[in-house]
């Protein structure tokens, strides 16, 4: 069987358990048969697409279902970008699978998740797979609904039916856009399948339009900013694990989308394209991150930590883009590489962080960090896991968060050789905006860790939390280890990517694999070099080093007493800084004159006894600038439309036949 | 024979700055004191603090987790790390090549991750005020820093911190604008994240101002050695720094004699005395900054390297 055909067969199993959920969900087994399988088949998945990269026969191979639409029929096939996307998908999705055998049994109503979990796993398999327009679409489709109804499982909150609403408009014009895209593409020939696509010829102008549509499709799916608005809502609305693959997961196989069309189908694109994605890219990163750092609600925050790491990728991108379109092929493939890193470590360390808050709501049934504290003393496993992914989405060495800047970086500098001084001006920019965001997301872990799970417990159910299930705690360690082998030996990873960037861009990275120490050189040209290892193993020998000189020479006394905190500690655990006040600095800095926060401050006069009250709205200014007039643009076009609903037929006709006539002299003036 | 040596002048390196770094502070805290006109306290006293640390016992607040305890270690590992993959007196250090400049600013950023979270793990005011400090702080620093290794890499076209010096000690450089508002903002930089005045005061105590020292304040003993000697590692980190790439010069090269590498060796500390020197003259004579206007000066250092690579990136074709 080949590799193809295999992986199609996993997915339709997906699809078979979906439909087993649906028949059974209700009983009591149901959780942890649907769970057991869908890991058993993701992992079976995940072999495969692993195996088919790193294979030396990198053969793409093709496989035609008569299915679909009449004598087109399904097209799939399996080529390098394919199999990378799918085994970020199946890992991701079997982790989530393997936490979910613990978390699933928290859930009151399973047989509102069940089937779909099954469902939307097999919907990101298919749209990885598709090798034609129309599979893709219906693909997409299916799993934009599959995590639209796992949005409103938990349907009697308010809350939740406003996220699953807001998901579904925008969803909706993302597939249309997407829709529009594949139209551009194909032409009026009617072949559908990607390699007719890839043969077409298109001008300039049609490609920048496809160029703006996939933004628009891919980018409302991945959250680039300011299409992110749904993401914020809807992430944190699903159950933790879906959550996680929501965010860590479906985001990527957006991204896999953009690559596909962008990279592969729509041929060589001007350099400017490059620059359109790069702004986004910068904007987002910089702004999800701010957003992040101002949220109290620990899944909300994550969402919008996943907007930076979204703009980080498409940096990446938007660099490989520019660069291809100058014939510099090695650059790009350094660019493609970062970027394909960063999707590969933000779906470890995103999905990792999502179980730990999804512990953390299970045993204490809060999400608001201003009621926590302290859990690091009730729930030690998870906090500590909980911390290397904090340690990871930061940036910091040795783990794989930095391994991805670093390349991204590395490309920044290598673009000082691009010809056009619209680029050489925004680069430089962009890069200041990329470490800003590395910067601000040091801020929102240490806070988001600090509140959580540092100081004392502001809330007695954060006094009296429980650690979770042993398989939620192995999903979270299977992900902090896989963290830290990106982190220490990101050679192999880089060698496993080659092949793709080989396609796309022309150019590879040299060998690493074969490099001295297992470091890292992004170019052969500059002398930039890192060794993860070789960073961990100093930080390891140093501090062992330090405690054991500490315990040969210094004191061993240690006594317990209360806190110090020059004298007035105070017993009330109110006294502490909560999430807003940690980020009360950086949000004077960087956001006292935006309409994103409203502080107001009501202070009784004196004499009276009334207390002072403060209060602190944070909201997402592309509500108030873009949505908001948009949805009452479309309210007010509704409204005048609404008269043709109540046309005599006579009417009727005529207008069918007068809008028959415009279309016609439409394509008579487009041929 | 030509590893051991590499092998020996990198751990001459490592054992040179951990043994030379509280020296440093006690020079320019002798020196402030002098400027104030105050005797002020012997050089070598802040080895004399640090081994009276070590012999106290450890007085820990009965809510502490294992990160208050494991974050001394883990702080001063992660800055010795850095502080050993900065060229001193020779360069060519056997393990430069292992990390680059990026990854020396990613490794103290750890060590501010994990004081910041050891601020936050008592659950005192003051440790939060501390860390929320710290972190607005490095959110401007550390940007700009990366902008400069930004200005510094496309002059010498390598992120590798001894290839930066090499190229600036051998080859025609010249005066560059891009390289002195890299200068200037490597100072501002460094002050900041030395919690020097007027960013924040290292002598000062039980005041709302303080920022490091509101962190550290639950710590005692051997913990507190442990934080002290790596305070002093990162401001000789940045002195050595800043002597190593604005004055290369005296560096010695990986295969000269060891007549240069002594040469070297007092060349690095006479450079060290006289940063230190101005350090603590410009401390003298200038007053602590509110913490809401220290943006304007960090993000001065931001403008600086912004407009140092705006300008490398435009002049590369001219």
């Amino acid at each position: 069987m080949t590799s193809v055909a295999f992986l199609m067969l996993c997915a339709a199993a997906l699809l078979g358990v979906a439909l087993l959920a649906i028949a059974s969900a209700r009983s009591l087994a149901a959780t942890s048969i649907v769970y057991g399988a869908t890991l058993v088949i993701t992992l079976a998945a995940t072999a495969a697409s692993v195996a088919a990269l790193t294979g030396y026969s990198v053969t793409p191979a093709d496989l035609m279902l008569p299915i679909g639409l009449p004598w087109i029929g399904a097209h799939f096939r399996l080529d390098a970008l394919a199999a990378f996307f799918l085994a970020v998908v199946n890992v991701g999705g079997a982790a989530a699978s393997l936490y979910a055998l613990g978390y699933g049994e928290h859930e009151d109503e399973p047989h509102r998740v069940l089937p779909f979990f099954a469902a939307f796993l097999a919907g990101m398999n298919f749209v990885v797979l598709a090798n034609d327009a129309f599979s893709y679409l219906l693909s997409w489709e299916f799993m934009s609904l599959a995590s639209w109804a796992l949005v409103i499982a938990h349907h009697r909150e308010p809350e939740n039916r406003r996220a699953g609403f807001v998901y579904l408009v925008m969803a909706s014009i993302g597939t249309l856009a997407l829709l529009l895209a594949f139209g551009l593409l194909t032409g009026t020939d009617g072949n559908y399948t990607f390699e007719a696509i890839r043969a077409g010829a298109r001008t300039p102008m049609t490609a920048a339009i496809v160029l703006a549509l996939v933004l628009i499709g891919a980018g409302s799916k991945a959250g680039l900013v300011p299409l992110h608005a749904w993401l914020p809502l809807a992430h944190p609305a699903a159950p933790s694990h879906v959550s996680a693959l929501m965010s860590g997961v479906m985001t990527k196989v957006a991204v896999y989308g953009f690559i596909r069309i962008v990279f592969d189908l729509a041929g060589a694109l001007p350099w400017w394209s490059g620059a359109l994605v790069l702004a986004i890219g910068g904007l987002s990163a910089v702004l999800g991150v701010l957003q992040a750092l101002m949220q109290d609600d620990t899944k909300r925050l994550l969402a919008y930590s996943t907007i930076e790491n979204i703009g980080i990728v498409f940096i990446g991108l938007g660099l490989a883009l520019a660069f291809r379109a100058n014939a510099m092929e090695a650059a790009a493939a350094l660019a493609m590489t970062a970027a394909l890193l960063h999707v590969l470590n933000h779906s470890l360390f995103k999905s990792l962080l999502f179980f730990g808050a999804g512990a953390v709501l299970v045993t204490t049934g809060e999400r608001n960090m201003d009621r926590l504290g302290g859990l690091i003393h009730r729930m030690p496993v998870t906090s500590f896991l909980f911390l290397v992914g904090c340690t990871a989405i930061s940036a910091l060495p040795p783990l794989n968060g930095f391994v991805s800047e670093w390349l991204t970086f590395q490309a920044i500098l290598l673009s000082p050789d691009l010809p056009q001084w619209a680029l050489k001006v925004m680069v430089p920019a962009v890069g200041g905006l990329l470490a800003l965001a590395a910067a601000l997301a040091g801020a929102t872990f240490v806070k988001m860790f600090g509140i959580t799970f540092l100081g004392r417990p502001r809330s007695d159910e954060a006094a009296t939390a429980q650690e979770v299930d042993r398989f939620s705690l192995a999903a979270m360690a299977l992900l902090a280890l896989l963290c830290l082998i990106t982190g220490i030996v990101p050679g192999f990873f880089i060698d496993a990517v080659a092949p793709i960037t080989r396609m796309l861009t022309g150019g590879a990275l040299p060998l690493q694999a074969s490099l001295p120490w297992l470091t890292i050189v992004p170019a052969v040209a500059s002398g930039s070099s890192y060794n993860g290892l070789l960073v961990f193993l100093f930080i390891a020998t140093s501090a062992m080093l330090a405690v054991w000189t500490i315990h040969r020479f210094a004191s061993h006394a240690i006594r317990r007493g209360p806190a110090w905190d020059c004298g007035f500690p105070d017993a009330s655990p109110l006294t502490q800084y909560s999430g807003s006040s940690f980020a009360q600095p950086i949000r004077r800095v960087f956001l006292a004159r935006t309409t994103a926060t409203h502080e107001e401050v009501v202070m009784p006069a004196p004499g009276d006894v009334r207390p002072a009250r403060f209060s602190l709205v944070i909201t997402d200014p592309v509500w108030t600038w873009m949505y908001l007039p948009f949805a009452g643009a479309v309210e007010f076009a509704s409204l005048q439309l609404n008269h043709l609903q109540f046309l005599t037929i006579r009417r009727y006709l005529s207008l069918v036949f007068f809008s028959l006539v415009a279309l016609l002299l439409v394509l008579a003036i487009w041929s | 024979m030509e590893l051991i040596s590499a092998l020996l002048v990198q751990s001459m390196q490592m054992l040179l700055v951990l043994a030379a770094a509280p020296l440093l502070t006690g020079f320019v805290r002798k020196v402030k004191a002098r400027l104030l006109r105050r005797r002020g306290p012997p050089v070598v006293q802040p080895y004399r603090d640090i081994l009276r640390l070590l012999k106290k016992e450890v007085v820990v607040a009965d809510n502490a987790s294992w990160i208050f305890r494991v974050a001394p270690y883990v702080i001063f590992a992660t800055t010795w790390v850095a502080a050993a993959l900065v060229p001193t007196f020779a360069t060519g250090l056997l393990f430069s090549w292992s990390a680059d400049l990026i990854a020396i600013i990613a490794l103290l950023a750890s060590a501010r991750f994990f004081l910041a979270l050891a601020g936050m793990d008592v659950g005192t005011a003051f440790g939060g005020i501390g860390s929320s400090r710290e972190v607005m702080i490095a959110s401007l620093a550390e940007p700009a820093m990366l902008l400069i290794v930004f200005s510094m890499a496309l002059v010498a076209r390598s992120t590798q911190l001894s290839a930066v010096a090499d190229l600036l000690a051998t080859s025609e450089v010249g005066l560059r604008v891009s390289l002195g508002m890299a200068l200037l903002g490597l100072i501002i930089v460094a002050i900041a994240e030395n919690g020097r005045v007027p960013v924040d005061n290292p002598a000062t105590h039980l005041e709302l101002t303080m920022v490091h020292e509101a962190m550290v304040l639950e710590y005692s003993g051997r913990h507190l050695a442990m934080l002290e000697l790596a305070a002093s590692v990162k401001l000789l980190l940045y002195l050595s720094l800043i002597g190593c790439i604005f004055a290369p010069w005296t560096l010695a090269e990986p295969d000269s004699s060891t007549a240069s590498h002594i040469a070297g060796f007092g060349l690095y500390l006479a450079k060290l005395a006289v940063l230190g020197f101005l350090l603590a003259v410009f401390e003298t004579a200038i007053a602590k900054m509110r913490v809401f206007r220290l943006p304007d000066f960090v993000g001065g250092a931001l403008m600086l390297g912004l407009l140092g690579t705006l300008l490398l990136f435009v002049s590369r074709s001219l």
